[in-house]
């Protein structure tokens, strides 16, 4: 007897390398495992408005792009007659840049950006500490600002703790606070302040995400560092930490917008919550290909269509696979019911059933006179596919004038594979008789509605779609039933009486 | 409602504490370990099986003609106007499709065991059928053969209805492991097959006695039809018949066949096909499985060098029932 290790070492290696590309996309991509899981999308609207005289404009806006907390999915902007282009700035940011020979009156600029809330979202933020670069203040706020200084530094040990204490000082409502508060807003005097300490900080522009807010303007975020850390700070609430529902616009130390040849300019901003389908949000975060991701998320959409139905394919062979080699149904055809199972995707179960039935039914009838003119088999199986044909397309019209659309889907069957099904129920019909017909036909629906009913599933459908590892585990799975030696179910019951009439004995 | 399904059903370790044969298990350890797939045309092919067979010496069934071709249909008649019975098989058929025996013709009408009558047409349209592949495995073309009908002995006399009565023999490695006697019924439309209908029946290996019988998986005692008592068959000339089934091993090569023979008045055990995947019916004939036999066949090694007749010596003394 030859050895049978190689086979479970391939057996082994099928499993193992699957479930470990399937847990890799599950921890590493963050595709779930279950299905029907959303995605918070959050579709933000940048409107830039400002009065041009004719002269060239050249206008160009922070925009922001996929940082920790959200991944950008998708951008465009509208601005009729304007050229447009995003550019990288030296300083790692990148900007819409919109430009024009010659414009006047009132403009309007758009641009819209889609973020999907991913709290495994990474993205470039700057860790490099800015310079920190002392002000002069006059009097009486530098002595405010001194005082209250002192008080913080007193009772923090670094410069994030020393924000902290800071923040609490200003919103105390005491006297220096208040008079800080005239001085400057809060979110630059912080800054102010912290330079003056010593300590190094910086404005950014966030966005706070509100679901159908229009005309919304940016918020003073403050990123304080200590060394290469950094934490953000909230000036006006005193909060400390990145909030979930805080995206950052401009985080490069850049002005938001940057607009030459025209004035009085504005930056208002909508925003609109959007809950979409995980795939979908997958779909769109996995669209930039990558050698490491693959992912069928980066063909086509046809294409990707098409694949969700192949990858189903060996679910249902599996199937086939089970209901042969453990319980033992006879099917006609091998894989015939896989086909079948197919169909019924496309057509919902019960039209198909029915479907299925009239024609075979109907086909065993007109094969039967068939055999009598004594043809040929490829010619018979010729005239068994046209009169498949023919009545399809006769059961589509009558199902069309009684006004039942679904009858219509009846021509999602694969005809020749009908064809055969019919010819070959026509013969065993003629040696073996009904009997074996019901037998042989009633398994073959019964493999073909079970691998329809895994083939359909959800959950599976989710599974093969983002998981190609899972295509392994089918293989394993196959390569074990395969080399199953024990009992059918259908044959413990056919060896019943031989067993009890052996045990009396 | 779960224990009366439950009690429909064999417990798996039973079964296999009795050494009952599992159709997975027939595949995979024996079939695919045991019969190599390049000999497989031998045994699959009648044709094939029928030279083999006059090469090495072993009787077959006189040959009628051949149809390869669609034209050569129409010389049908020519071929078998002065043969009063004879059948018509697909040389690729398995399980008995497309067979079709004619006892009896009076240049009309071409008499079926079961006294239906068919036209020349009809046997002309039959050989169309074969030849196209509608009975061969895959659909493949296939070529059509015309056996004269062998003159079954009389001792099997109303032990089959409207049939020859066949003698199937599992041989393992040469040895006969098992054995059965097919009997034609009303309900099998005098075709040979148990799962159709015909009555099985286990013969003892040493003696070629009836051990029992059973039809539909039931055991029976006398004959549906003819009402004789099927435990007074014994198969004349046994010994010979199961040289000439061990001898198959050496002519097909194959390690695990189904030799399916008839014992002919003048001639005596011919044999009809070989079948490279016997069915599992031959365990309920015989209320005994096949894995403790093999198993025992396995035990004596790789390489056995013995004769036909020492191994049948072997199986009769190793494998006989004591009734």
């Amino acid at each position: 007897m030859y050895s049978r290790k190689p086979f479970y070492l391939i057996v082994a290696a099928l499993f193992l390398v699957g479930l470990a590309l399937m847990l890799h996309r599950h921890f590493v991509y963050e595709v779930p495992w279950l299905p029907g899981e959303k995605r918070q999308i959050w579709s933000v609207e940048a409107k830039v408005e400002f009065e041009a005289d004719g002269r060239p404009v050249k206008a160009s806006l922070a925009i922001p792009g996929s940082q920790p907390g959200f991944t950008l999915m998708n951008e465009s902007a509208a601005s009729p007659g304007y050229g447009l282009s995003f550019v990288q700035a030296e300083d790692g940011g990148s900007r819409a840049e919109w430009s024009i020979r010659s414009a006047s009156g009132h403009q309007e600029l758009y641009y819209k950006v889609d973020m999907m809330l991913d709290p495994f979202a990474k993205g470039p933020l700057g860790n490099m500490p800015p310079q920190v670069t002392t002000v002069e203040v006059a009097e009486p706020y530098a002595t405010a600002m001194d005082q209250v200084l002192t008080l913080a530094e007193a009772r923090s040990s670094d410069g994030i703790t020393f924000t902290r204490e800071l923040l609490k000082e200003l919103g105390s409502g005491g006297q220096n606070a208040e008079l800080l508060a005239q001085y400057k807003t809060s979110g630059p005097l912080l800054v102010d302040m912290l330079h003056r300490a010593g300590v190094s900080a910086r404005l950014l522009k966030g966005l706070q995400l509100e679901d159908g807010r229009r005309r919304q303007r940016l918020v003073d975020v403050v990123q304080v560092f200590d060394g290469e850390r950094y934490d953000i700070f909230n000036p006006a609430t005193g909060e400390q930490g990145r909030q979930e529902s805080l995206l950052l616009w401009e985080y490069h130390s850049a002005p938001v917008l940057d607009l030459v040849g025209a004035s009085n300019s504005r930056v208002s901003f909508s925003m609109l919550e959007q809950e979409q389908p995980v795939n979908v949000a997958l779909a769109k975060k996995f669209d930039q290909p990558d050698w490491i991701n693959v992912s069928l998320y980066n063909l086509p959409l046809e294409e990707q269509a098409l694949f969700k139905g192949i990858l189903l394919i060996p679910i249902g062979v599996l199937a086939v696979v089970f209901l042969r080699i453990i319980v033992g149904v006879k099917t006609s055809g091998t894989f015939m019911p896989v086909l079948i199972a197919m169909a019924f995707i496309q057509t919902s179960l019960l039209t198909g059933l029915v479907g299925f039935l009239l024609i075979v039914g109907t086909g065993l009838v007109l094969r039967s006179y068939l055999s009598h003119l004594n043809l040929l088999l490829v010619a018979r199986i010729s005239a068994v596919i046209i009169m498949v044909i023919g009545m399809i397309g006769f059961f589509s019209i009558v199902a069309y004038q009684l006004g039942l659309t679904e009858g219509m889907k009846i021509t999602f069957f694969p005809m020749i594979i009908l064809a055969w099904t019919i010819e070959r129920m026509s013969v065993l019909w003629e040696e073996e008789g009904p009997k074996e017909v019901l037998k042989q036909g009633g398994g073959s629906l019964v493999v073909a509605v079970m691998a329809f009913l895994a083939m359909n599933n959800e959950f599976i459908r989710h599974l093969t779609f983002n998981f190609l590892g899972l295509q392994l585990i089918v293989m394993a799975a196959v390569l074990v039933l395969g080399n199953y030696t024990g009992y059918r179910l259908t044959e413990l019951k056919r060896f019943k009486p031989l067993v009890d009439e052996l045990k009396h004995d | 409602m779960i224990k009366n399904l439950l009690a429909k059903y064999a417990s798996p370790f039973e079964l296999g504490r009795l050494g009952i044969m599992g159709m997975n298990r027939r595949n995979i350890s024996y079939i695919s370990r045991y019969n190599p797939r390049r000999l497989y045309p031998l045994v699959d092919n009648k044709l094939k099986t029928k030279q083999i067979a006059l090469d090495a010496g072993v009787t077959v069934p006189e040959m009628v003609g051949v149809i390869e071709y669609q034209h050569q249909v129409a010389h049908l008649w020519d071929m078998v106007k002065d043969w009063p019975g004879f059948c018509i098989k697909p040389a690729k058929g398995s399980g008995g499709k497309g067979i079709t025996v004619i006892v009896d013709h009076d240049r009309q009408n071409f008499t079926k065991p079961s006294g239906k009558a068919e036209t020349i047409e009809d046997l002309e349209r039959h050989v169309s059928n074969i030849l196209a592949g509608l009975y061969s495995l895959g659909g493949k073309p296939d070529v059509a053969l015309i056996e004269a009908l062998i003159n079954f002995d009389d001792v099997f006399d109303g032990f089959s209805y409207e049939g020859v009565p066949d003698t199937r023999v599992i041989v393992f490695k040469g040895f006969p492991i098992m054995a059965m006697m097919r009997l034609s019924t009303q309900a099998s439309d005098g075709k040979a097959n148990l799962h159709q209908g015909a009555v099985g029946v286990g013969l003892d290996i040493n003696t070629g006695r009836a051990i029992r019988a059973v039809q539909f998986n039931q055991p029976v005692r006398h004959h549906p039809d003819t009402g004789r008592d099927l435990f007074e068959l014994k198969v004349p000339y046994w010994e010979q018949l199961l040289n000439l089934s061990s001898s198959c091993f050496e002519m097909s090569g194959l390690g695990y066949i189904g030799t399916d023979m008839v014992l002919d008045k003048q001639k005596g055990p011919m044999l009809l096909e070989l079948n490279a995947r016997p069915g599992l019916a031959i365990q309920t004939a015989n209320a005994a499985g096949l894995v403790p036999r093999l198993r025992k066949i396995e035990k004596l090694g790789r390489k056995i060098t013995l004769t036909p007749e020492e191994r049948v010596a072997f199986s009769r003394k190793e494998f006989a029932t004591d009734l």
